[in-house]
């Protein structure tokens, strides 16, 4: 009863000087945005990562080369790593029992010619499994066989954006293209999938023999002269776990690159959900820092909220000292202060959640190329802004509102 | 109802400390109409702000309708100042962003009271202003804001109006209407004390109560 009257004294004293508390919210309003659309954004980046490796699945593992003696994730950067991995590794890993199927991935992305036309692709060479390990549907066509495979036939499947790029609506099967000067035939075209969210485009993916690329495209060996293969993915049978196959595949490819006892590997077993992991902990720094940015204008539009409300406690000395006359109590002086900062803290919160939700949305809607970023204001956040608002609002005019309420009625009648 | 034994007051400015009141001994019965008179520094406000519960005493005892005000809280003197007691100012301290029926019912909001509205607009036509209710300080003139100032020292029903030079700001016509107020409240069975240091507004008391550095140097009844 007394609240809702304090509650339009404040309500009134805040819409009497609008500039200035229109002034004062500033800061709030700064502050709130800042933070929910720093925050949104950093969801939105750790949403898209996650979503990328559910696509991958989670019973894929990569094998990759690694130099034992880079630190960290330099271990595995191509840039360190020696070549390691050969077909040989690839056949003893997918007779291994943990392992349904292993494909070698050798990638690259080339320019693809076909008369007037290109189009840029992610050239991987593969085996025919890799259809099956990355569930991969066909348009028109057939995938490359055992048989392409054994004869480094000059073949390559089209993803279905390569495809259209070339030949339109044209059918693509028994066409000539070229790739690295080379001519090769279009013997499938795979069924459109859209986009990875890892940013690149399923449908600009073309497959060809990985003999063919390792022979007529992209030589690359081992120290030892074999052919070398850049990746092994590995599709773990139903009923093994991740660890169970990581386990076998180390034991077999150490005995098979003669691996001492007290030497490390020269490669690298690495599961999506690990690195999923290390990507999660890494947004989740960045969203946190990210806040703690935003944080930095909330403080300060708390300060100029504490700053405008001791000026309101000086300028409303009389009337404080009439409330008390009357028979204001020390806690009704106090509530009154109170609930104006409040007030004011919670209506910039508000304005700041409605201009951050309006810009958040805008964010996600920008096209960046092949992805958006799918940024969205949670309740949660919500929630978090109007508390942290309110808290604020106290915290900042807890100083004033207790110097109104000290005040000695008789001076602060005859003030001024 | 109102009884001061031996009361000092005394104010430290820094290490100075300067006696604003000396030893003052003063009953007031119910129903009385007292003026206190004194020049500036005499100690006279000081006297109104004590019986009205604003300041407390440095020595000495204040008994209200037979309560020993001196050991009161500041909860219980605030609740004692919302129910007992009606305070007139010359600037009126009425709030400026409020309606002169929202500035009645203030005492009523603090005081927890029912029917504020209806309540207030009693008070205001107690004091001849029901029309201008709903006007705001500004649009009044001088003498309607201290009706209005009344009109709240009235709407909680006090035994005691304390008016601290009421008419100061005033001229004659208004001052004649406003002591006219107080004479009917006085009717009407109210305490009413007036700080003043005008004579003729001092003449229309029933007793006269002269202050000089502290001390009642004189006590008279008139009329």
């Amino acid at each position: 009863m007394k609240l809702i009257v304090f509650l339009g004294i404040a309500i009134k004293s805040i819409l009497a000087n609008k500039l200035r508390s229109v002034l004062t919210m500033l800061g709030m309003i700064i502050g709130v945005s800042a933070v929910i659309i720093l925050m949104s954004v950093g969801g939105g980046l750790q949403n898209m990562i996650s979503a990328t490796f559910e696509e991958l699945g989670s019973n894929l593992l990569f094998v990759q080369p690694s130099n034992p003696e880079a630190p960290g994730f330099a271990k595995i950067s191509p840039v360190f790593a020696t070549a390691s991995l050969t077909m040989g590794d690839t056949e003893a890993i997918k007779r291994l029992r943990p392992v349904s199927a292993a494909v070698p991935e050798n990638a690259n992305f080339v320019k693809i010619i076909a008369g007037n036309e290109d189009s840029l692709a992610m050239l991987h060479g593969s085996l025919s499994e890799f259809q099956q390990v990355y569930g991969f549907a066909m348009e028109s066509g057939q995938f490359i066989s055992e048989v392409n495979i054994g004869r480094r036939d000059m073949v390559v499947v089209l993803g279905s954006k390569v495809a259209e790029d070339l030949f339109g609506n044209d059918d693509a099967i028994g066409k000539q293209v070229k790739i690295r000067d080379k001519r090769f035939t279009v013997i499938g075209v795979m069924a459109p999938r859209g986009l990875s969210s890892f940013g690149f485009s399923w449908d600009e993916l073309t497959v060809t023999p990985i003999t063919t690329y390792q022979t007529r495209l992209f030589t690359l060996k081992t120290p030892g002269g074999e052919d070398a293969v850049r990746q092994i993915s590995v599709q773990i049978a139903s009923g093994w776990t991740l660890a169970e196959a990581t386990k076998e595949i180390e034991t077999t490819l150490r005995k098979r690159h003669r691996i001492d006892a007290d030497e490390e590997d020269d490669f690298s077993v690495i599961s999506p959900e690990q690195l999923l992991g290390t990507f999660e902990t890494i947004t989740l720094a960045l969203t946190i820092f990210l806040g703690l940015i935003g944080s930095i204008s909330l403080l300060v539009g708390s300060i100029g909220i504490m700053n405008i409300m001791l000026v309101s406690v000086t300028e409303r000395t009389r009337e404080i000292g009439l409330r008390k006359a009357i028979g204001a109590k020390r806690r009704d002086i106090l509530m009154q202060f109170l609930l104006e900062a409040a007030m004011l803290s919670l209506s910039g919160g508000a304005i700041g959640l409605s201009f951050a939700g309006v810009a958040v949305w805008g964010i996600s809607q920008i096209d960046l190329g092949s992805f958006r970023l799918d940024a969205e204001v949670s309740p949660f956040i919500v929630l978090v802004a109007v508390m942290v608002s309110v808290f604020i609002g106290l915290t900042s005019g807890i100083y004033p509102a207790m110097r109104a309420a000290r005040l000695n009625p008789i001076d602060a009648l005859h003030y001024g | 109802m109102i009884e001061l034994e031996n009361v000092s007051k005394i104010y430290r400015m820094g290490k100075v400390e300067v006696p604003a009141l000396r030893g003052v001994n003063l009953t007031i019965e119910p129903g009385e109409m007292l003026a206190i008179m004194g020049a500036s520094g005499s100690g006279k406000s000081t006297l109104m702000h004590i019986i009205g519960f604003l300041d407390k005493l440095t020595s000495g005892r204040y008994c209200f309708q037979g309560t020993d005000v001196s050991r009161l809280n500041d909860n219980r003197l605030a609740v004692m100042r919302n129910k007992e007691i009606g305070f007139v100012f010359q600037e009126y301290n009425l709030l400026s962003r409020a309606s002169a029926v929202a500035n009645v019912e203030l005492p009523l909001v603090y005081g927890n009271g029912r029917n504020r509205h209806k309540r207030a607009l009693e008070a205001l036509e107690r004091v001849g202003l029901a029309g201008r209710a709903h006007h705001k300080p500004a649009e009044l003139s001088g003498g309607e804001q201290q009706r209005v100032a009344i009109a709240r020292a009235l709407v909680n029903n006090p035994t005691l109006v304390l008016a601290d030079e009421p008419t100061g700001n005033l001229d004659s016509a208004n001052t004649a209407e406003i002591i006219s107020i107080f004479r009917q409240l006085n009717q009407d069975s109210i305490t009413v004390v007036l700080v003043t240091h005008e004579t003729d507004i001092a003449a229309q008391a029933r007793r006269i109560i002269r202050l000089l550095d502290g001390q009642i140097i004189s006590d008279e009844r008139v009329g």
